[in-house]
């Protein structure tokens, strides 16, 4: 259960990039986040994970507070939680198993990171999941000979391999073919149902956002203007997300600032 | 499934190098090379510590820098800066044909042969080898370091040079030889033209390492600065060749900043 | 078209600015000889002397002296220690202070600055500089010749590593925190993969130019064949003094063909 209260997050002293956003997602459910580049769709996933500074606000994951979390509890607290980017973000020269091991170097002592001798029930798991995914025979290759759809395996497997508690995918299908695309969306569908995990995905592609998720929420602007399933997103919840520009909300905002000054 | 698959599996990252004997050899080799290597060298922890003894010394006796003498600073500084405005200016003019000569698409075989040698030779030796050769030759002073710099600055430039010569669009070289045009004004009209920028890039480079290399290859006697420090050095002047020292670290600097910007505004 | 527009058809290769700024650059430039040669301290007479001296010193150097090769042999090997040694520790000990100069990893302000200040006054001393110091600390030897090029190369190494650091594709070190693994372990997955290829290139690359700045050591008494050479200069033993430079010759143009072979088996 992942529940996030009036979070407000602001990059120096420009406008707000999230504004008093709410949302609770429950276990085991797979929720699209829709909307123009822009609307903070990416800045919302990583102030889940602290990756970003959330300014004011909670987010609790099952009943715990991750924004006031510091070091070594926010290490332990991001333990929980996979993440999947929309550029993979492997290391390019380390072998698949090498990339997938990373998620568990948050438990793994140094000496066995440093050594590469991973604990054998790591290396089981691994090779389940890898085998679930199909990419298994592909162990010992490097990360870069593999093809873009086989990479994002790898960093689904490397989220699944930290034993998440949630799972949050930014744009994880933006760079992929639209085979592949289907494929990995598949694929996190299934998982979420089989590993019970809730899953937080990030996506463009509104037609995959409706095939594949029991819910889509909508942003716009840094505020959620859409919550709902799939049949529920009709032309009009449509425009209201995507018409307009960022840039326009922007305008918009200023002007009701300044009439909020002046009245 | 059978009990094989059940059982945990193993992963080891594959090795650099598959062959294990080769892996081991190598390793087990360097290692005794490096082993060996170590123990040659004479340590005498007598020496050392008298030398940490006089490491205090110098350092007490180098602090603060002197600057008192500053008129035999500033002089050899000048000295060197005109030791490598001449050689660089002697070094290019002779770096040009000497490119030209070594460049395979234009150079006869056997000139070409011979402009590779020369490179190669003007390249092997550090240059205060050959500051200590022309010191002996003709002399402590200034002219020993032009020499010596003036080699210094063929063995790079005409390298660099004769590979841009290599890489010329021949396509304007043809377009020129079929008007009929003699071969010197080729060279100026269609080779040239390619060349020219970087052939300011690299003098003003080269101006800037020569002038680095001056300080050092006054140590062996060629004039500049480097042969006021080793002076200093000599007579046991601490204080003031730790001045030297930090005002060529600084000359140095500015000289890079200047010449990276140069290079920068002009490629 | 009118009169006037044909009149002004005439053609110049540059603007009238870009001819002021050319014209000046030659201004400078021949200001800048123009004044060197003026006020240089030369004898000229010696130079005009200059090029029958050399021919003279090239003559007494004819045939080289093939006697006694051993100590020359050996000399060699230790210049090759003194390289190699220097370049193992070197490359190691300068992987802290380009963690530390590299913007995207340095801990705060205060050790970027440090880390800044390391590189560049190792840089800017010259080996034989950084030499003359540790033969007055140590006594002459191959220590000090091993510890002045340790400290010439911590600079260069250091600035490339610190480079290829702040190179390095911040994506996977982002995944890697996102994991909750500690600051440790993402440099050793996200960031030291990464720079590999970097390390092994800047490493051949050093081992290459210190085994050249290692045959020069010995002028300055710091050990290596440079001790041979200048023995025999100082006895005027021409012969010999050909067969050390060959000998360095065959030194660095082997030592070129290993750091070639090796850059291609490793990257």
């Amino acid at each position: 259960m992942l529940r996030i209260r009036q979070l407000v997050k602001r990059y120096g002293h420009g406008e707000p990039v999230l504004r008093d956003l709410d949302l609770e997602v429950p276990g085991e459910s797979v929720v699209s986040i829709i909307g123009a580049s822009g609307a903070g769709k990416s800045t919302l996933l990583r102030c889940i994970n602290r990756l970003v500074e959330p300014t004011s606000g909670s987010i609790e994951l099952n009943g715990a507070e991750l924004t006031r979390l510091k070091g070594d509890e926010l290490r332990k607290a991001r333990r929980r939680i996979g993440m999947i980017f929309q550029g993979f973000n492997l290391v390019d020269r380390l072998t698949v198993m090498e990339n997938v091991q990373c998620g568990r170097l948050g438990y793994i002592p140094y000496w066995r990171a440093a050594l590469r001798k991973y604990p054998a029930e790591d290396i089981e798991r691994a090779y389940e999941l890898m085998e679930r995914v199909g990419i298994a025979h592909y162990a010992s290759k490097r990360a870069d000979e593999l093809s873009g759809g086989e990479r994002q395996r790898v960093g689904v497997v490397r989220a699944l391999m930290q034993n998440p508690e949630i799972l949050l995918a930014d744009e994880p299908t933006a760079s992929l073919d639209p085979v592949s695309s289907r494929q990995i969306m598949e694929l996190l569908q299934t998982l979420s149902q089989e590993l019970q995990l809730p899953v937080l995905i990030n996506i463009h592609n509104v037609g995959e956002a409706r095939e594949y998720t029991q819910r889509i929420v909508g942003m716009r602007f840094g505020r959620l203007i859409f919550d709902g399933k799939p049949d529920e997103l009709d032309q009009d919840a449509m425009d209201a997300v995507y018409s307009g520009t960022p840039a326009e909300d922007r305008q918009q905002a200023e002007q009701d600032t300044a009439r909020a000054v002046i009245s | 499934m059978s009990d094989a698959t059940t059982a945990p599996r193993t992963w080891r990252k594959p090795p650099f190098i598959a062959n294990p004997w080769l892996r081991w050899g190598l390793m087990l080799g360097a290692l005794v090379y490096l082993g060996w290597a170590a123990s040659t060298l004479p340590f005498d922890w007598a020496r050392i510590s008298q030398g940490i003894e006089r490491a205090a010394r110098i350092f007490s006796g180098a602090f603060p820098p002197s600057f008192v003498r500053h008129e035999l600073l500033i002089k050899g500084f000048l000295e060197s800066l005109q030791i490598a405005i001449l050689a660089t200016l002697l070094g290019l003019g002779l770096s040009v044909p000497i490119a030209f000569m070594a460049a395979r698409n234009i150079a006869a075989k056997p000139v070409y042969l011979i402009g590779r040698a020369l490179i190669i030779i003007a390249r092997s030796f550090h240059p205060v080898i050959v500051a200590i050769l022309f010191v002996k030759a003709v002399g402590f002073g200034p002219v020993a370091g032009i020499l010596t710099l003036t080699i210094y600055s063929i063995g790079f430039v005409a390298k660099m040079l004769a590979e841009r010569i290599e890489e010329i669009d021949w396509g304007q070289v043809e377009a020129l030889r079929a008007s009929g045009t003699r071969y010197l004004t080729v060279l100026q009209f269609a080779v040239l033209p390619q060349i020219m920028p970087r052939q300011i890039g690299l003098s003003i480079y080269q101006l800037d390492s020569n002038l680095r290399a001056s300080a050092v290859v006054g140590i062996v006697g060629a004039g500049g600065i480097g042969s006021t420090l080793m002076n200093a050095f000599g007579r046991y002047d601490y204080d003031f060749a730790l001045a030297i020292t930090l005002v060529i670290i600084a000359v140095i600097l500015v000289s890079e900043a200047i010449s990276g910007r140069i290079r920068r505004a002009i490629w | 078209m009118t009169q006037q527009t044909v009149a002004e058809r005439a053609w110049s290769r540059y603007t009238p600015q870009q001819r002021w700024k050319r014209f000046a650059g030659f201004a400078v430039m021949a200001l800048a000889v123009g004044w060197s040669l003026v006020s240089i301290d030369i004898i000229w007479p010696w130079v005009w002397d200059a090029p029958a001296q050399i021919g003279d010193l090239f003559r007494r150097m004819v045939p080289p002296d093939f006697s006694d090769l051993t100590p020359i042999f050996w000399a060699l090997v230790e210049t090759l220690n003194i390289a190699t040694l220097a370049t193992f520790v070197a490359v190691f000990a300068s992987l802290p202070i380009a963690y530390i100069a590299a913007q995207n990893t340095t801990p705060n302000r205060f050790t970027l600055w440090l880390g800044r200040f390391i590189l560049v006054s190792s840089r800017s001393v010259n080996t034989l500089i950084w030499a003359l110091l540790f033969v007055a600390i140590f006594g002459p030897g191959v220590l000090a010749g091993i510890i002045a090029i340790m400290f010439r190369s911590l600079g260069f190494l250091g600035k490339l590593m610190g480079e290829a650091i702040e190179e390095i594709d911040r994506r996977p070190v982002e995944a890697l925190e996102a994991t909750g693994a500690s600051r440790a372990k993402v440099i050793l997955y996200a960031i030291v993969p990464q720079v590999m290829p970097t390390f092994f290139a800047v490493s051949i690359l050093r081992w290459d130019i210190n085994l050249r700045e290692s045959t020069v050591l010995g002028l300055v008494g710091a050990g290596g064949i440079g001790v041979i050479l200048q023995g025999a200069i100082d006895t005027l033993a021409w012969p010999t003094v050909a067969t050390v430079l060959l000998a360095i010759v065959v030194l660095v143009v082997a030592g070129e063909a290993v750091a070639a072979w090796l850059r291609k088996r490793v990257l």
